[in-house]
């Protein structure tokens, strides 16, 4: 497993690189005479500005993801109390808020050009932040709190925030809001080369995020190793111990 | 101007996603230097 994990990263790192060119790049692209598709084109009302999209969308997507496994680690977390699970939740919580942080920074960059105003309290961008200060909280107690139960205690926030997924999910179909309506399911139209640039984005983007999450959790089973390795040596030689 | 507003998308999702990566590998250095104290020790062998 851990010689695929160069392999998986120069893997991602060529989606990554293609995906910025699908999202930037209008128009046919090729690279030695190899076709590479078509890059999406420049939308007719907001021009350039609306490619944050591809960033944007597939960034939420990713972070909607993580919270799911989240969400699922815990509830597995709870009926086994098995350690890799408890690990799971962290790391996908800690990933995901990284991604719900990017999301809630490139909405308003956008909205600024597109609507002129930065942040409007309408219910998609309040439930994603409410939703954002509910993973922030998770990782707090998981950092601050020192007590054998805080897996638990995390574990049952963790449940409690993945209510809120679907509600932000689906906020702009119950509610009317400011926010664009949803480009799959929703009733509306794309044109297949942004549809396309767009999946290329949010498989770029979930390779990356599993790339991060499989290191993340390399580090923090490390990181529990030491801990009991230093708890170990307080027990062997107290008064020598420095933790 | 509304292509800024585009960079500065790109290139802040980009600073998080560094920042971030860079706090797992500052981590992971401060845990080495644990791991080498802790078999100086002899407790981690």
């Amino acid at each position: 497993m851990k010689k695929l994990f160069p392999i998986f990263g120069a893997l991602t790192a060529i989606l990554l690189v293609y995906a910025l060119c699908m999202a930037l790049v209008p128009g046919r692209m090729s690279i030695f005479g190899i076709p590479l598709g078509e890059g999406a084109p420049t939308e007719q009302t907001m021009g350039d500005v609306q490619r944050i999209f591809y960033y944007h969308v597939p960034s939420a997507w990713t972070a909607f993801l993580l919270f799911f496994i989240n969400f699922g680690a815990s509830i597995y977390y709870l009926a086994t109390r098995k350690s890799a699970a408890d690990i799971v939740a962290l790391v996908c919580a800690e990933v995901g808020v990284v991604f719900c942080t990017v999301v809630l920074i490139t909405g308003p960059i956008w909205a600024r050009p597109v609507w002129g105003i930065w942040w409007t309290w309408d219910m998609r961008l309040t439930s994603t932040l409410v939703l954002w200060l509910i993973y922030v909280s998770y990782l707090f107690l998981r950092r601050f709190s020192a007590g054998g139960q805080t897996p638990l205690l995390a574990a049952a926030l963790a449940v409690l925030g993945a209510l809120c997924v679907p509600f932000v999910y689906f906020s702009i179909w119950f509610f009317r809001t400011q926010h664009p309506q949803p480009v799959m399911g929703g009733g509306g139209s794309i044109d297949p080369r942004m549809m396309h640039a767009l999946l290329i984005n949010w498989l770029a983007f979930s390779c990356f995020a599993f790339l991060v999450c499989w290191s993340r959790y390399r580090l923090e089973k490390l990181q529990r190793d030491v801990d009991e390795a230093h708890a170990l040596e307080s027990l062997l030689d107290p008064r020598g111990s420095t933790r | 101007m509304k292509n800024g507003y585009l960079f500065a998308a790109y290139a802040v999702t980009w600073i998080i996603h560094i920042a971030y990566l860079g706090t797992i590998v500052t981590r992971y250095s401060r845990l080495k230097q644990e791991i080498g104290a802790l078999k100086k020790t002899g407790v981690r062998s």
